[in-house]
């Protein structure tokens, strides 16, 4: 019968729907990692962010191994305060981590590094990275080369 | 059907399905308040009542000043010079197009004040047979015909294909029934589109030229058809139809309409024996009388030199 | 010079006219939906004409602009030696932009042009008439269905535009030009947001599909019923759809993507 052709072709329609949306959320979106929220968070204070945003990625040995979740200035220390959400299956960083930023190639992103110190203590929800360093600010960069150069002459 | 007797000298008869209606009507005749309900301001004679219609279209005044009554139970033909209104009429009894001025009302509802869930109620008690047949172009025959019940009622499958296979019997088109409207001639989506009209079983049907079209066969079939509806299931019917002769064997009423109003009304039989010119030049076809072949126009002559 | 000018208030208080009655009609079909709970069948049949009979063409030319975006931004990507991007780019540019707008610019094509011409037809057969004389109600019988399955139906392609994009967008990158299979997929990965790009970009189909279906089924309504108007009325209908996408694409992004 005519109706329920019609019927079965739209059945087949929104299953294509959900494919793509599988696709679209699994495959090139990176919902399956975010996986519901599961992870803990912890903070750091940098002196200078440059231009790390919400959502920034946060790496460990250049393996994604969180987010930013939010960015504050507190301005009794005049500092940046980054909160990272890192996932579950990271749990055992040392409480001697180091946090830098980095840019990912000359003009790209900017991701925050973590690299592992020598602790038998791991962070955990609520912590505070204690040991930070800066992001390079080209434009402070470049004054500092310049400055040095002139010096020498 | 309620019958409430009182010595009210107005009729007090009061026809309605609707208890409600009913009820009001009965509390306002024992109260003997002034106060009337619409259902009692009805003659019970006339299902529809006509009064003072004017209608225009753009600036083309369509209908000045129109009376009519549609008798309950009998059938009323309309006729009137090509392009008077008779179309623009059905459609405004059907509270499709709203008059500037005037009433029409149906079983004592003006049709152009109610709501619009009334107005559709009132409608399934019409069934219309549209000039074109207005059949849905996507359904089969048998599918169109079932359309209204399948929209109204909860009918199981077994009954609406016996309604439906009746009605287009009685059409002639039951061998039809698979067949799509693009695939019909005129005569026989009209007699489908008829079909239709009459599956939800109507107070009052309105054929809009239901003759046009039709072979003399199924026009002697039609003819017989409405007559008989209207006596065996008491309906209410209005013709609009040139078919003079046709139409007058088997009406009851007769309406001319030419210029907006009515130029003439009464039976047939009356309107026969008549020497005005209007019902004169309208009947026996003649082109030179008070009713012009021409659509309003400037003088001929004047058209012709570009003046 | 008078003439002239009566013509051009005639134009602006035409246009006035049709914008009102044009919100009317909207919220009349919007009051209608509720009643389609009861007969969803009639929206699946709609689901029908106005989705899967444009599915074909919203997935080729998905697969091909997919293709198209992966060559061109390779050839620009590669001369900063960023090629391992090409996934961000392809992904980025179809879920945020092109998935949506292309496939509303096709809809509106294919199927808002069908919808006014369907119901702009109907109207000038009588048979808009006639379902009101059968005491059936035009709103809830034939504008709501069409109305809530373009809206469902929208969104659904371009969602499946985007992601045969993306594999168009791999196949090309990927299999031709050579681009890391890895890279490709895990930067992209990490650079599209599910809530943030795909989500807000099924919206803006979504804010399509609505205005699409809204403009078509008006302008068949609304048309002069001659063959006439029903062609004028369907090229309004392609016409201000376009239009009204690309307008609201803008406002979307301004409002959903700037930082
Ligand atoms: N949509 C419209 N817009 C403007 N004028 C119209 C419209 N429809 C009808 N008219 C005008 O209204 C008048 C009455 O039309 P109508 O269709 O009611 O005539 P009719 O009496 O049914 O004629 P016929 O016997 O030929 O069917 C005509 O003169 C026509 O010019
Ligand atoms: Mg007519």
């Amino acid at each position: 019968m005519q109706g329920r052709f019609i019927e079965i072709l739209v059945g087949i329609f929104m299953l294509l729907f959900f494919v793509a949306m599988g696709i679209l959320a699994l495959r090139v979106s990176n919902l399956s990692s975010i996986g519901g929220n599961s992870g803990y968070e912890i903070t750091a204070a940098f002196e200078n962010i440059g231009g790390l945003k919400v959502r920034s990625a946060v790496s460990a040995g250049g393996v994604r191994v969180g987010r930013v979740s939010a960015i504050k200035y507190s301005s009794e220390d005049y500092n940046a305060v980054v909160t990272m959400k890192i996932d579950e299956e990271f749990s055992s960083f040392p409480i001697d981590t180091t946090a830098s930023i980095y840019t990912a190639g000359l003009l790209g992103e900017q991701y925050i590094g973590l690299e592992p110190g020598a602790d038998f203590e791991y962070l955990e929800a609520g912590h505070e990275i204690e040991l930070t360093q800066s992001a390079v600010v080209l434009e402070k960069l470049i004054g500092q080369v310049v400055f040095s150069r002139s010096g020498e002459k | 059907m309620t019958d409430s007797t009182s010595d009210n000298d107005r009729n007090t008869i009061v026809q309605s399905d609707s208890t409600v209606d009913a009820t009001l009507a009965a509390a306002a005749v024992t109260a003997g308040a002034a106060v009337t309900t619409e259902s009692t301001e009805q003659s019970s004679e006339n299902l529809v009542e006509i009064r003072g219609l004017h209608f225009t279209r753009g600036r083309k005044p369509i209908f000045t000043g129109l009376d009519i009554d549609i008798p309950r139970g009998k059938i009323t033909t309309i006729m009137g010079p090509s392009g008077t209104g008779k179309t623009t009429l059905l459609k405004i009894i059907g509270a499709q197009l709203k008059p500037r001025r005037g009433k029409v009302h149906f079983d004592g509802h003006n049709v152009h004040k109610l709501r619009r869930r009334k107005l559709f109620e009132l409608r399934k008690r019409m069934g219309m047979l549209f000039q074109s047949g207005a059949l849905l172009t996507d359904l089969t025959v048998f599918e169109n015909v079932a359309f209204p019940l399948r929209e109204h009622t909860e009918l199981p499958d077994r009954l609406i294909r016996h309604l439906v296979l009746m009605r287009l019997h009685a059409v002639g088109l039951r061998g039809a029934r698979d067949m799509k409207p693009a695939e019909l001639s005129g005569g026989m989506s009209r007699r489908v589109a008829l079909a239709r009209a009459l599956v939800l079983d109507p107070e009052i049907i309105m054929y809009d030229e239901p003759f046009t079209g039709q072979d003399p066969i199924s026009m002697g079939v039609l003819v017989e058809l409405i007559s008989k509806m209207n006596q065996a299931l008491g309906l209410t019917s209005v013709i609009v139809s040139h078919d003079i002769k046709e139409a007058l064997s088997i009406s009851d009423h007769v309406v001319i309409i030419s210029d907006g109003k009515v130029v003439a009304t009464g039976s047939p039989t009356r309107l026969a024996a008549s020497d005005s010119p209007w019902v004169r030049q309208f009947l026996d076809g003649a082109a030179d009388g008070p009713v012009p072949f021409q659509y309003a126009a400037p003088d001929y002559a004047d058209d012709l030199l570009g003046s | 010079m008078l003439d002239w000018l009566q013509q051009f208030g005639r134009f602006w208080i035409d246009l006035a006219g049709s914008f009102g009655r044009s919100h009317i009609f909207l919220s009349r079909i919007l009051l209608s939906i509720p009643s389609l709970v009861f007969r969803f069948s009639l929206v699946v049949k709609q689901l029908y004409a106005s989705g899967v009979l444009t599915l074909s063409i919203i997935l080729v030319s998905g697969l091909f602009v997919g293709m198209v975006l992966a060559l061109q931004g390779y050839n620009t990507l590669v001369g900063f030696g960023a090629e391992e991007s090409l996934g961000v780019v392809v992904a980025l540019t179809l879920v945020r932009e092109l998935g949506p707008v292309v496939s509303g610019l096709l809809f509106a094509g294919r199927a808002g042009s069908a919808m006014t011409a369907e119901i702009g037809l109907m109207k000038a057969t009588e048979q808009l008439a006639g379902l009101e004389m059968m005491a059936v109600d035009p709103y809830k019988r034939i504008f709501a269905p069409r109305f809530l399955a373009g809206f469902i139906a929208l969104p659904c392609l371009a969602a499946m535009f985007s992601a045969i994009g993306v594999l168009g967008g791999y196949l090309v990158g990927v299999e031709v030009l050579g681009v890391d299979d890895g890279a490709f997929w895990s930067q992209m990965k990490s650079a599209v947001n599910f809530v943030d790009d795909v989500v807000n970009g099924l919206i803006k189909a979504l804010v399509f599909g609505f205005v699409v279906c809204w403009i078509a089924i008006f302008q068949g309504a609304d048309c002069i019923p001659t063959s006439e108007g029903v062609s004028r009325a369907t090229t309004r209908t392609v016409v201000y759809s376009s239009l009204a996408i690309l307008g609201l694409d803008f406002l979307l992004t301004a409002v959903m993507f700037s930082v």
